[in-house]
């Protein structure tokens, strides 16, 4: 009993501890941001490998996701003869939703894990106290760049997202159900509204691409040191990203859409 | 007066005492030695020294400042002029050789490229690895690797060096090669060289002082001469390498004897 509880202690303890590390990571690497805009070169070889890697991976789900949409929402609107509306659906579905939300959780897989296992490698063979002792500050020459290569990259990503899956929507509705295309686009239009569809969309994704790349950095940075450890920290960013992602879609939603 | 000063360093891994009061004088021009069994916490006098730990008690004086009283900008300031050679290289795995070693150039200088390539590729030539510029560093051996390190702790010609096993994974060749180069660039450079290292031989051949340590302390200090000539048994143990003696191979444990009695009782 007596060791539950301790357990228990030591485990909430453990993780306040890493919720301060990890806070004072990111302060460090903010600090270290400005500094980039200096030495772009650093910048643009991570909106490479972070950003431009992932690009397939999202136009395919995007398309998919889209024509899956589509398919599912004309099901359900030819019930009611509101076809026609299937443009608005699946847009709005994409923007407010799953082109910020689905997207964030590939782009966790994808780029989030790849950042955890390269910063834990870099840890486990010294390069990053090669660094230190070389005199440069690792957070600001190998974390502050991808952090925020992540952050530009998430927002692009999402709104390819929704571009290619508002696409495989009219793929599906128009060409292979028979909705009218003039309908499709124009309700779509009509009823997408900038600023409350669109740009929330684009706040989430930022949200999300913000938490992600913070949380695949901090694992990798405090990774133990090993093989195993990095392996588990590379699953961490997956996990932990996951649940960021969809709590705080829940929060920003209610807070986007709560009253309207 | 010494560029390094130690004093009274007391350093502890959980209840593990990593070192219990160790004095040590590292003199300008010279190049000491740190020797002792393996475990005994060498790298980590390293990495005390260039303020990457922080010791329990005790202080550590670099060139006139102590290195953990320093703000992080000064602390960066003295690494600038400490060149270390880390026991597995530690080489940024993403850019060849080449780059590595121009790596500390290219941070803290605003030198051109072309006096980037030729430093980078004096410093290569004196490792004798100029043909591997272009090769990625998972494509060096350990040992090349090490070397190519090498080069890159000194490309900002620094006022001290730090070897921690410098030569270990080295053939007789580039292992003669390496002691006479570290023996070479510490009088031509005017280096402070601290050399961590198993090699007995080798070491004594360039060492000015060699401290041996054991167990949190230091052990015996001074020239090579005076070490071998040295009355103490641990000494002479460790100077021969003889299987026999005070020195404990293992890692602090109970008997074996009394490990294998406690498996049976258990089983
Ligand atoms: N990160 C760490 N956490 C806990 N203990 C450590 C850590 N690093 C080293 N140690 C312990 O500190 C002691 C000293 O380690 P260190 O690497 O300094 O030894 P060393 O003298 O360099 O050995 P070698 O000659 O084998 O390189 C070891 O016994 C090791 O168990
Ligand atoms: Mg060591």
């Amino acid at each position: 009993m007596i060791e539950t509880i301790r357990s228990l202690g030591r485990w909430g303890l453990g993780t306040f501890e890493r919720l301060g590390r990890g806070h004072l990571f990111l302060f460090r690497t903010l600090a270290g941001v400005p500094e980039i805009f200096l030495r772009l070169s650093l910048l643009v070889h991570q909106l490479f490998s972070v950003g431009v890697l992932s690009v397939f991976l999202i136009l395919i789900s995007g398309l998919f996701v889209g024509m899956v949409l589509g398919l599912q929402g004309y099901n359900t609107l030819v019930d009611f003869g509101a076809e026609e509306s299937l443009g608005v659906l699946v847009s709005l579905s994409l923007v407010r939703e799953l082109g910020p939300v689905v997207s964030a959780l590939l782009f966790a897989g994808r780029a989030g894990s790849a950042l955890t296992a390269e910063i834990g490698l870099m840890k486990s063979t010294e390069q990053l106290s090669g660094m230190e002792m070389m005199a440069v500050d690792p957070i600001h020459r190998v974390i502050a760049p991808r952090f925020l290569a992540g952050l530009i990259s998430m927002p692009l990503l999402a709104a390819l997202f929704s571009a290619v899956g508002i696409f495989g929507g009219f793929l599906v509705g128009h060409g292979l159900l028979g909705v009218d295309d003039g309908a499709f686009w124009s309700q779509m239009q009509v009823k997408t509204d900038w600023y409350d569809d669109v740009l929330n969309g684009v706040i989430k994704s930022i949200v999300f691409g913000f938490v992600v790349t913070w949380i695949a950095l901090f694992e990798g940075y405090d990774a133990t040191p090993t093989s195993e450890g990095v392996g588990r920290a590379t699953t961490r960013t997956v996990v932990h990203s996951a649940f960021a992602i969809l709590g705080l879609d829940f929060v920003l939603t209610a807070l986007m859409f709560g009253e309207g | 007066m010494p560029l390094i000063k130690i004093r009274d360093l007391h350093f502890y891994r959980g209840d593990r005492a990593i070192f219990e009061g160790v004095n040590i004088d590292i003199y300008r021009g010279k190049i000491t030695a740190i020797m002792g069994p393996s475990g005994t916490g060498k790298t980590t006098l390293l990495r005390l020294i260039g303020g990457q730990l922080r010791p329990d008690r005790g202080t550590i004086e670099v060139d006139g400042q102590d290195v953990h009283k320093l703000s992080r900008s000064e602390l960066y300031e003295l690494r600038k002029r400490m060149g270390m050679l880390f026991q597995s290289g530690a080489l940024l795995t993403d850019i060849p050789v080449f780059d590595n070693v121009a790596f500390p150039l290219r941070e803290h200088t605003d030198l051109p490229e072309s006096m980037i390539h030729d430093l980078v590729l004096m410093k290569l030539q004196a490792v004798g690895l100029r043909g591997a510029r272009d090769l990625m560093p998972s494509e060096l051996s350990g040992g090349m690797a090490r070397r190519v390190a090498l080069a890159r702790a000194v490309t900002l010609d620094p006022m001290m060096v730090m070897y921690d096993e410098p030569f270990t994974g080295q053939d007789p060749i580039s292992m003669g090669t390496l002691v006479n180069l570290i023996h070479k660039m510490n009088d031509a450079m005017d280096l402070t060289s601290i050399v961590v290292s198993h090699d007995v031989t080798e070491t004594a051949e360039i060492a000015d002082v060699i401290y041996l340590l054991s167990e949190g302390k230091v052990i015996e200090k001074g020239s090579p001469v005076q070490l071998k000539r040295s009355s103490s048994q641990w000494v002479q143990q460790f100077m021969q390498g003889l299987p026999d003696g005070p020195v404990p191979f293992h890692y602090s444990n109970v008997s074996l004897a009394d490990d294998l009695f406690a498996q049976e009782e258990s089983a």
